[in-house]
Parts: structure tokens; sequence; C-alpha cells
């Protein structure tokens, strides 16, 4: 297996992405086209992501959204030029279901195998998607919170959490507050509708430190005012939202100040908030940066960036053998060298 | 006496997120003059709360750390209804501008010069709480001086303390990729010459474990 020049100028490339609680599958064409982009996600009979029941739930679905993307695609797994698979960070269960798939697949056609970062597989996607050049990004979902930009070969990191994630505190408190699933919703989708209804400002805590925020302790006292039952939880869905979103925009708004690029970019699955959209939109305005929002079904853990992504790493030979496609639960995205980048 | 009403002839220096520097003259003195522009993307409350709270407590913070040895632009004036705050123009270069121009053994001793401040800081109970190069300059007379307090505190914990470091590492990392190691090792070792070696050793642990505490860090536990 053997990278092939020839090869990097047109192809197919297959991506598979099963870091968290959905398995992606999609299909890109080397010059960024996307062919297909399917998924299957695992709903939690009760509480969060259980890891295992996670990865079984990839397993068993994996033939079936794989088969699924290359019939949306309408091509052969003869013409795939490789295929690519989140290789971190996530959850190990799931990164490895995902992963063994991908090596399958690599071993039976023959054809390379590539090892995708996948915080550095939603800004790539998503710059494909809104044609933004070198934007600050913002990406919020239920594992990931951080503000990052091109600087010098890698993704900086330019504000994160310094405990949990911002689409977790949304869920978390959801849960405490016993809402429910809604087909084909988030959690999150659920606050956002209640917080709509809010009419009373509870003052929370506020934490940003330097370019880094904290969440847990807004978390932690927006439950013990659901708990305590004084307070509307329409109230409280509302004064969460804006504590949170104002400090993810202040800490957005900082890297924008520090790194004075003209464009924002909002992605993860906490991106289809229109609140925070909006908060966005006013600091981006404010310092002359275009605003723009991955569209859902790509700002969410989907296979179409993985395969994108492939598609750049492949093109600079970024090729990894199988023996040595072990997943990284840890891979930040400091740490990734991005070369297809000027 | 000039009041915040009454200064014109103002020159915006820089749009920060958080406040707009602007240059002027108040009472025939080079001032800077900070204002903390209300941000609109924000409720009003919870708003007025964030720009009321640091207009107080920056300047306080700011005369406490010169009680503490570390140098600080003198406060000119606090105007709380305009969330604004007048004070010394400090000549001088951007730590940040001086550190990706000096060589190797430059860098060590401005490095090693923050860390002394920084432990003078925390031996006295002050937290910064954004320490970055942007918010240090070095004087004319050879002096680092410390900016922007804004988001400071009072607090003697070992945690405040190890938050703040982190967040000095984690500056260096991002604007100065090509050398923060042996950035951040000169300001621990200006840190222990303060604290001493058992102190600074806690603090350094406190480091490691908000380190581990992150998102996606290889070193964390499971």
């Amino acid at each position: 297996m053997r990278y092939d020049r020839k090869l990097a100028l047109s192809g197919f490339c297959l991506g598979i992405e099963s870091s968290a609680d959905d398995f992606g599958v999609g299909i890109a064409t080397f010059n960024g086209e996307i062919l297909a982009n399917k998924s299957d996600g695992y709903i939690p009979a009760e509480g969060g992501i259980h890891p295992r029941e996670a990865a079984r739930h990839h397993g068993e679905v994996a033939d079936k959204v794989v088969n699924e993307a290359l019939q949306e695609a309408g091509i052969k797994p003869a013409e795939l030029s490789c295929v690519a698979f989140s290789q971190g960070p996530g959850l190990g269960p799931s990164l490895r279901t995902g992963a063994t798939v991908a090596r399958v697949i690599s071993s039976y056609l023959g054809i390379p195998l590539v090892g995708v970062n996948h915080s550095v597989a939603h800004i790539e996607i998503g710059k494909l998607q809104t044609g933004v050049q070198d934007p600050v990004t913002l990406y919020v979902s239920g594992g990931n919170t951080m503000v990052t930009a091109f600087e010098s070969g890698r993704y900086r990191v330019f504000g994160e959490t310094l405990d949990i994630a911002l689409g977790n505190c949304l869920d978390v408190f959801a849960r405490e507050a016993g809402l429910k699933h809604k087909k084909g919703l988030p959690l999150g989708a659920a606050i956002e509708q209640l917080a709509l209804e809010g009419e009373k400002f509870v003052s929370l805590p506020y934490v940003v430190k330097g370019m880094d925020l904290s969440l847990s302790g807004l978390l932690t006292a927006a439950t013990a005012l659901l708990q305590k039952g004084e307070c509307r939880l329409e109230d409280l869905c509302y004064s969460l939202q804006e504590h949170a979103f104002s400090m993810v925009t202040e800490v957005t708004e900082r890297a924008l100040a520090h790194t004075e690029k003209r464009e924002v970019l909002l992605t993860g699955g906490v991106a289809a908030n229109k609140r925070l959209q909006a908060m966005l939109n006013i600091i981006s305005e404010e310092h002359d940066a275009k605003f723009s929002v991955v569209p859902l079904q790509f700002a969410t853990d989907n296979g179409a960036m993985i395969a994108w992504t492939g598609v750049l790493a492949f093109r600079h030979g970024l090729v990894v053998p199988i023996d040595e496609s072990y997943v990284k639960l840890r891979w930040r995205v400091d740490k990734v060298d991005v070369p297809w980048i000027q | 006496m000039d009041t915040v009403d009454k200064v014109n002839q103002t020159v915006l220096l820089k749009k920060g997120a958080e406040a707009s520097l602007f240059f002027t003259v108040w009472n025939g003195r080079k001032a800077i003059m900070k204002v903390r522009v209300p941000k609109s993307y924000r409720p009003l409350a919870l708003d007025e709360q964030i720009r009321i709270y640091r207009t107080i407590h920056e300047p306080q913070l700011m005369h406490e750390a010169k009680a503490a040895g570390v140098s600080t632009p003198l406060i000119y004036m606090v105007s709380v209804p305009h969330s604004t705050i007048i004070m010394e123009y400090i000549e001088g270069e951007q730590i940040k501008h001086l550190l990706k121009a000096a060589g190797k053994h430059e860098r060590h001793e401005l490095c090693r010069r923050i860390g002394i401040s920084v432990a003078q800081l925390h031996r006295y109970g002050l937290i910064h709480g954004d320490l970055t190069t942007s918010n240090m300059i070095l004087s004319p007379e050879g002096k680092v001086v410390f900016l922007d307090f804004g988001l400071g505190e009072k607090n003697s914990e070992l945690e405040t303390q190890g938050v703040d470091l982190h967040l000095l590492k984690r500056a260096l990392q991002s604007t100065h990729f090509q050398f923060w190691e042996e950035c951040f090792q000169s300001v621990l070792c200006g840190y222990r010459s303060v604290l001493g070696l058992e102190m600074a050793e806690k603090v350094y642990e406190k480091i490691r474990q908000i380190e581990r505490r992150g998102r996606y860090v290889e070193e964390r536990k499971q």
C-alpha cells in the first residue's frame, strides 16, 4: 500500500466518524465535492453516552451506513482511492469500532488508510462548506469547547474550557430538568425552546479566566436552583444559555481581537442554537469580520468531514500503516500539523 | 481638573475584546483611557454587572500590586458610571514584541523577571487572571509593568495561583510557540527565586493537576 502521486489528483475518499454517539460515513471527491454523508446515531435509553453501548451500536450499524453512503455517492468500493477514519480525540470503544471498519476496508481493497483528527476535520469541513479561508473558529459540542485559529502550521488553541464542554453543560442540565429527547433533536434544542419563554434573568456564576472559561460552576449553580424549585424552568434555561453563551462569545471576541483575523466560523452541535449565532454575529460585525455558521449536517459529527480532511491529508502523503493506526483518545488539535495550509 | 466627560482629543489605540483603549491627555499628562463599552450581545443585567465589577476591581488590584512590589500604571481617575479608568501612559514596548525579537539570553532574562513579578503578586495574595505577554510592557527604566487586571482577584489559594501560571503557559504556547518551553522554564526559574523551592513545587504540582483536568490531555489519568 503506497501513496500514489497520480491518485492524489483525482479520486474518492471514504471517511468514517465514530468518536462519540454518531456513526457517520461520508464520501468526498478529491476536488472537494461531498457525494454522501450518512449517519446513524446511538440514543441512550437513559442518561448520557455509555461508551460500551455506543460502540456496540456502531458495530451493528456499520455495514448498513457504509453501504448507504456508497449507494448515495453512486460509486463502487473498488473506485475508492483511500479510506479515512476519525483517529481521535473521543471515546475509546467508539473510536476503535470506526477504526476497525476503516482497517478492514483498507486491507480488503488494498487502499491507503488515513488517520484524521476529529477537531481538525470539524474546521476543514466548515471551511469547505462556507467558503471561509482563515477563520477564528468556535467549536462547541458535547465533548468540545474551543476557540482555534491557524498560526504557523497548526490550528492553535486561543481559548477553551477548563472543565466540561458547553454541549455537555446544557445536556446535563436538561436531563436534571427531566427533559426528553424529541425525535431527531438533541437535548440542547429543548433548552433553546424553553429559553425563548424565559422572562427573568437569574444571576449565575460567570467564569472567564484569561483566554479560558469554566462551565462546571455554572452547571452546579443552575442545577441547585432547579432542585430548590423556586425558579421557573424557562427562566433558568434562559439564564443558563445567556451566561454560557456570553462566556464563549467573550473568549471568541478576545481571540478575534488578538489574532485580527477577518472571519469567524461557528461549528459543532451547539452551533445550531440561534441565540449563540446571534451573539457571535454581533461581535463579528464589531470587528469587521465575516460570520459563518456551518450547516447543521456538517456541524454535528459527520463522516463527510473525515472524508474531506482525509483527502487533504492524503494529498500530502499523510497515510498511516495499519499496524500503527491505533486510536488517540487525547489527540489535541494543537498537536496536529496541517501542511495543506500555506 | 478634567473629568471623564471633559476629556477630549482622544485617539483610539486599540479596540480590544473587553475594552477600548484611547490615548489622551489628562491634566497635562499623557494618559490611557480604558473604556469598557457596553456589549449588546449579552443581557443588560449581565453586561452591567461584568463592566461595573471589573471597573471597580481593576484599579484596586493595580494599587495592591504596587504594594506587592510589581509595577503597574498609576491610576488618575475612575468613573464607575462610565465604566472608565484613566491611567498613566507607559512608554516602552510590549513584552510580546520584545520576546519575538530577542536572543536566547535576553528572552531568559525577560521571562525570569516576569516570573519574579508573578511570584510577588501571588505572595501578596493577588491573582492577575490574564497573564499574557501583551499585558506586560518593558518600561525605558527597565521595569516590567503589568497591565490589564480586569480578570484579576484577591485570592491566596494554590488552585487559583496554579490557574494563573497555567494561563501564562497557554498564552506562551499560542503566541510564542517556537520557544514557549524555554520561556516558561525561565518564568518558573524567576518564580522559584522568590517563593522558594518548596512553595514553588506545590504550585507546579497544582499546574500539572489543572492540566490533567483539561480536555484531551495526553497525561490525563483515566
